[in-house]
């Protein structure tokens, strides 16, 4: 940052750019991974991978750096899109910073959660 | 009879209706645009749901297991299956106004809306064909 | 189809009711008879206290939006023949102050539309001499959507955000900017930003996307918020990662 942050910079741009990064990891990764994790193998549909494969796979590095992302982003996604949801639908806007720090500070508290998770698997 | 006429900005004689809490109710166009913006729950219990099961491949085989056990249950299975639902709203909902929200100009021409959509469901087929193919053995 | 379609016409006249109440009118429904068409044939044949506006009646003034079975219409573009066999429920424009009978104060708008300056900003405006500003067909055709706009007010009246925030600036206002921000005769993108990039400005926008499905001149204000507010985040990372000189 070599300007430092400006008195009048918004943060609403950040925002909606980690809201739009998410939303576009979130359609095109979680529909898969919902259907097989959720439905499919747990329901025999498939046959489950082994436990040594999930192992091997959770452990590579990529992996872990699209699941980091991928976690990430979604929670700010669902940060923005519930604030603006509990804003609008439920007209208590002058909720505002409660609301505010519920949601972006769980992204950012979830966040931590996933890093850590995601930080364990033996690698 | 050169009275000015007292214009206040709240004038006490315009009726001014509120919106009800339930507007989303009153168009089904509205009670979509609900449904997508509530998608994004359940794409945050996805959150929750991976790292559950990467915490229990972390922990061991027989987690792995339990795991698997534990998301066979009918509970777990039914809101599975409703955010699967709500995420694919997401999905199609996301695509189809990507052309509205960007402008893409190939050779000074503006990109017909068909391109831009078609060309993120095929990034969704891409995607979800390599993910298959890293996850089934 | 019958001959005759039942109007019922939302009424509010502030001497005589606190409360808007609704009065029913049968009006003949031949086939080319637009709403405005029964609304006039009320004022002039049943009752003349009727109040509403209207204008050109060719869907270019702008004046006579209405909502018209809940949704907001130009009234002189919506055929009577379309709500067959009827009744078709007349109302003045959601989230707006409502003075009388079917006028709306759109005061609120009118405040608003300067404050994203919708007009040509030159730093330096050239001497006459050296002629006018020349534009090519595709330089024209990348704002001439968003200059189609007549200022009916059917967005904000379809707008949810509208009603619940009065200080959002609104689809049509939005909308204008971007039109001139396009103008490649413009310079003044970086002025219109500063009102644009406040919450109140784009980021109010949740993208119902209801004003641009309601827009009779196919404007599409969402599109132009949503492509504002890419632009926006694109000039904020541009502010960390270029000198000051470079923007």
């Amino acid at each position: 940052m070599p300007k430092g942050v400006e008195h009048k910079r918004p943060i609403e741009p950040l925002l909606w750019l980690l809201f739009s990064a998410g939303g576009v990891l979130a359609a095109l990764f979680v529909p898969v991974l919902l259907f097989l994790f959720g439905l499919a193998f747990p329901l025999g549909w498939l046959p489950a991978p082994s436990h040594s494969h999930m192992l091997a796979l959770f452990g590579h590095p990529i992996t872990r750096i699209v699941l980091f992302v991928l976690c990430v982003l979604s929670l700010f996604f669902w940060a923005h899109r519930f604030r603006y949801t509990l804003y609008d639908g439920l007209q208590i806007k002058h909720l505002n910073e409660v609301i505010n720090v519920l949601c972006y500070g769980g992204a950012i508290v979830g966040s931590i959660v996933a890093g850590y998770i995601l930080w364990q698997v033996p690698h | 009879m050169n009275q000015q006429p007292n214009y206040t900005e709240h004038h006490p004689r315009w009726y001014r209706t509120r919106v009800s809490t339930y507007w989303w109710l009153e168009k089904p166009a509205y009670f979509l645009f609900i449904l997508r913006e509530l998608s994004s729950v359940f794409v945050a219990w996805f959150v929750v749901f991976l790292l559950m099961l990467v915490a229990a491949v972390t922990g061991g085989a027989e987690s792995y297991r339990q795991f698997l056990a534990w998301a066979a249950r009918p509970g777990v299975v039914a809101l599975n299956v409703v955010s699967l639902l709500f995420v694919l709203l997401h999905t199609i909902t996301w695509f189809n106004l990507a052309p509205q929200a960007m402008a893409v100009r190939f050779r000074g021409k503006r990109v017909p809306g068909i391109w831009i959509a078609g060309s993120n469901y095929a990034a969704w087929v891409i995607v979800s064909g390599v993910v298959l193919w890293l996850i089934v053995q | 189809m019958p001959d005759r379609i039942s109007l019922q016409v939302l009424r509010y006249r502030p001497e005589q009711e606190a409360e808007p109440t609704v009065q029913e009118f049968e009006v003949p429904c031949h086939k080319d008879w637009v709403v405005l068409d029964g609304l006039n044939y009320i004022k002039d044949r049943l009752d003349g206290s009727l109040t509403y506006r209207w204008s050109c009646r060719m869907g270019i003034c702008g004046s006579c939006g209405m909502t018209v079975n809940g949704e907001p219409k130009l009234t002189c573009a919506t055929f009577l023949s379309e709500y067959a066999p009827g009744p078709v429920q007349v109302a003045p424009l959601r989230n707006f102050p409502i003075i009388r009978d079917l006028v709306i104060e759109m005061g609120d708008f009118m405040r608003k539309l300067p404050e994203v300056k919708p007009w040509i900003i030159r730093k330096e405006e050239k001497p006459l001499a050296e002629g006018e500003y020349l534009q090519t067909p595709e330089q024209l055709d990348d704002y001439k959507q968003f200059s189609m706009c007549i200022n009916c007010m059917l967005c904000y009246a379809a707008c949810p955000v509208v009603g619940l925030d009065s200080h959002f600036l609104g689809p049509a206002a939005i909308a204008l900017a971007q039109r001139y921000n396009l103008d490649s005769r413009d310079q003044g993108a970086a002025e219109r930003l500063e009102v644009l990039s406040q919450h109140e400005g784009i980021w109010g926008c949740t993208f119902v996307g209801e004003c641009t499905k309601v827009c009779p001149k196919n404007v599409d204000p969402a599109g132009a918020i949503q492509r504002y507010k890419l632009k926006a985040t694109i000039e904020w990372l541009k502010s960390f990662f270029m000198p000051r000189g470079a923007r």
